[in-house]
């Protein structure tokens, strides 16, 4: 592999690390407040509220039964509205934090939803207000499942963003379709396979054994 | 019944859920600094009934009255600062499996807005009351169930309650545990002064500790009074069929030998299922009356119970018609109830 196809890889796995960080974190904060939303408006909620659970949960459902490539399409007028530019890896993050959200909400409501509700009731027995619920309770308990739904969600969001390619996004995935298939470079396409390989076991095995050292349970 | 203040006082509560009425026009009151226990078969409404006394559960009918205040008349806020002043424990003990014992005995101080330097004290304090001060940094998951518990009577007492509220805590624990849990709590109740509501499905556990007692069933109380009366003169089958673990029948081979029939020559068993001192007396001077009846005893069990015996004395009596026509009629005239069991030969 030459100098060059080492600068390649080098910018690829930069933009490819932009893309899934920024738009992971941005999943994060906004799908996990949307997990406990799900959670306690639900009828066995501390805060039973059935029709905004309702509407919360058709709308998550129409995001996520969309698929990735036409919400990046369809997204482009929300993302110049938001960024400026429909090109390039900054526009890329938007369609991703927004296809992401959704499923980190779903993958959060299903480890939140996992705690012992007899927890809950001691919570509320201790005479505790909702938020106190919330943030000593419901969050700190579903804490290991929260780690492990977000690496899913992040190994998702490496795989997602090399579609990011069809805006100009550039990434690995943009770096395999562009080289190693247009231009007929298997070395490049077989490299760039196995850096995915490697930095999605690396996400898997990290958020593995965080989730462990967090899981007092054992 | 002690004319103490009354802490707890339920005013014919009634809770449907759907079609099933789990409460049914139950009254009672709890008295200050008593162990006050409910006893019911599972389904019996109990785990809802207690529910009702710090809100959890809510009512559809009747009042719910503690510390002189209606709870179906406070809002979710008012609500709250009377349950910090309610302490809970619990079957399954639902402590935080992600916070150490020291965090699980701080949270109702934490929760309740307390300087960090005063819930330490507090805390310490708690742990060495229940004996798991070397156990402070330690997750639940680590610990033994009796030990869990002990953390959640912590926990259910930092935020100094005038009432405790159990709910089965000792049924997930084996024998030898529960007893030291009810010791515990028995010695709690003499320190703190605290009274105490528990719920249970096993007579011991009423026997070991309660003041009082109510049996529940089918969302109706049955009857409810001092422990020893309860037990000395249960009113209804179901509380003789609770009552049967704690008192054992009859030995097997005194029940083999039974006739149903007089036996010509034979002896006739009575038993008296009873409490209080006098009644006895007044048994036990009854038979030796007639030295002709040859009174024997050929089983007892009598426990004390609230300072009170309690318990089965069988009496057998040398047989003849005419003898125990004679005594069954003057021990109905001095209200002595002995119950015929039924004949063996010799």
């Amino acid at each position: 592999m030459s100098a060059d196809d080492i600068q390649l890889f080098a910018v690829a796995l930069g933009e490819t690390g932009i893309m899934a960080g920024i738009s992971g974190v941005l999943s994060l904060v906004l799908g996990l407040p949307l997990g406990v939303l799900l959670v306690i408006t639900n009828d066995d909620g501390v805060w039973r509220r059935p029709i905004l659970n309702r509407l919360l949960g058709t709308i998550i459902n129409a995001f996520r039964s969309t698929p990735f490539i036409i919400l990046l399409v369809a997204l482009i007028p929300f993302t110049r509205l938001i960024v400026g530019t429909t090109i390039g890896t900054t526009a890329a993050i938007v369609p991703l934090a927004i296809a992401a959200t959704p499923y980190y909400a779903r993958v959060a409501e299903m480890s939140l939803r996992e705690v012992d509700r007899g927890l809950l009731e001691a919570l509320r027995a201790l005479g505790a207000t909702r938020w106190q619920i919330i943030r000593e309770a419901l969050l700190p308990e579903a804490l290991p499942g929260l780690v492990s739904g977000f690496t899913v969600t992040l190994v998702t969001l490496i795989g997602a963003s090399a579609m990011a390619g069809a805006v100009g996004a550039g990434g690995l995935g943009d770096l395999a379709i562009r080289y190693g298939y247009e231009r007929f470079e298997t070395n490049i396409m077989v490299g760039v396979i196995v850096v995915l390989i490697v930095i999605v076991s690396g996400v898997q095995i990290g958020g593995d054994l965080l989730a462990r050292r967090l899981n007092r349970r054992l | 019944m002690s004319a103490g203040e009354a802490i707890v006082r339920l005013e014919s509560i009634g809770r449907a859920f759907g079609s099933v009425v789990a409460l049914n026009d139950v009254s009672l009151e709890v008295q200050r600094g008593e162990i006050f226990g409910i006893i019911g078969r599972s389904g019996a409404g109990k785990s809802t009934l207690i529910r009702t006394i710090n809100g959890l559960e809510r009512i559809d009918t009747g009042r719910v009255i503690v510390d002189g205040s209606d709870l179906s008349a406070l809002d979710e806020a008012a609500l709250n600062r009377v349950r910090r002043k309610i302490g809970m424990v619990f079957q399954h003990f639902n402590l935080l499996s992600m916070k150490t014992v020291f965090e699980n005995v701080e949270l109702p101080l934490k929760l309740a807005g307390q300087p960090r330097d005063a819930r330490s004290t507090a805390v310490w304090q708690l742990l060495d009351m229940v004996g798991l001060r070397d156990k402070a940094g330690v997750y639940p998951a680590k610990l033994s169930g009796g030990q869990k518990q002990r953390v959640g009577i912590a926990r259910a007492l930092a935020g100094k309650p005038s009432l405790l509220l159990s709910d089965e805590a000792t049924s997930a624990l084996d024998p030898e545990t529960t007893l030291s849990i009810l010791q515990l709590l028995k010695e709690l109740k003499g320190r703190l002064g605290v009274t105490i509501v528990l719920i249970t499905h096993e007579m011991s556990v009423i026997r070991e500790i309660c003041d009082r007692v109510a049996v529940l069933d089918q969302g109706q109380i049955l009857e409810q009074g001092t422990v020893w009366e309860v037990f000395g003169h249960p009113r209804t089958e179901l509380t003789r069929r609770l009552l049967r673990g704690v008192r054992p029948p009859l030995p097997e081979s005194l029940v083999k030998a039974l006739h149903q029939q007089p036996v010509a020559g034979g002896r006739c068993l009575l038993r008296i299922d009873g409490s209080g001192a006098e009644h006895y007396a007044a048994a036990l001077a009854l038979l030796a009356a007639d030295p002709g009846w040859q009174t024997d005893i050929v089983h007892a069990e009598v426990d004390r119970v609230g300072g009170h015996p309690v318990g089965t004395v069988t009496f057998s009596v040398r047989y003849s018609e005419d003898a125990i026509r004679n005594l069954l009629a003057r021990a109905e005239r001095q209200s002595i109830d002995f119950e015929v069991l039924g004949y063996v030969c010799r």
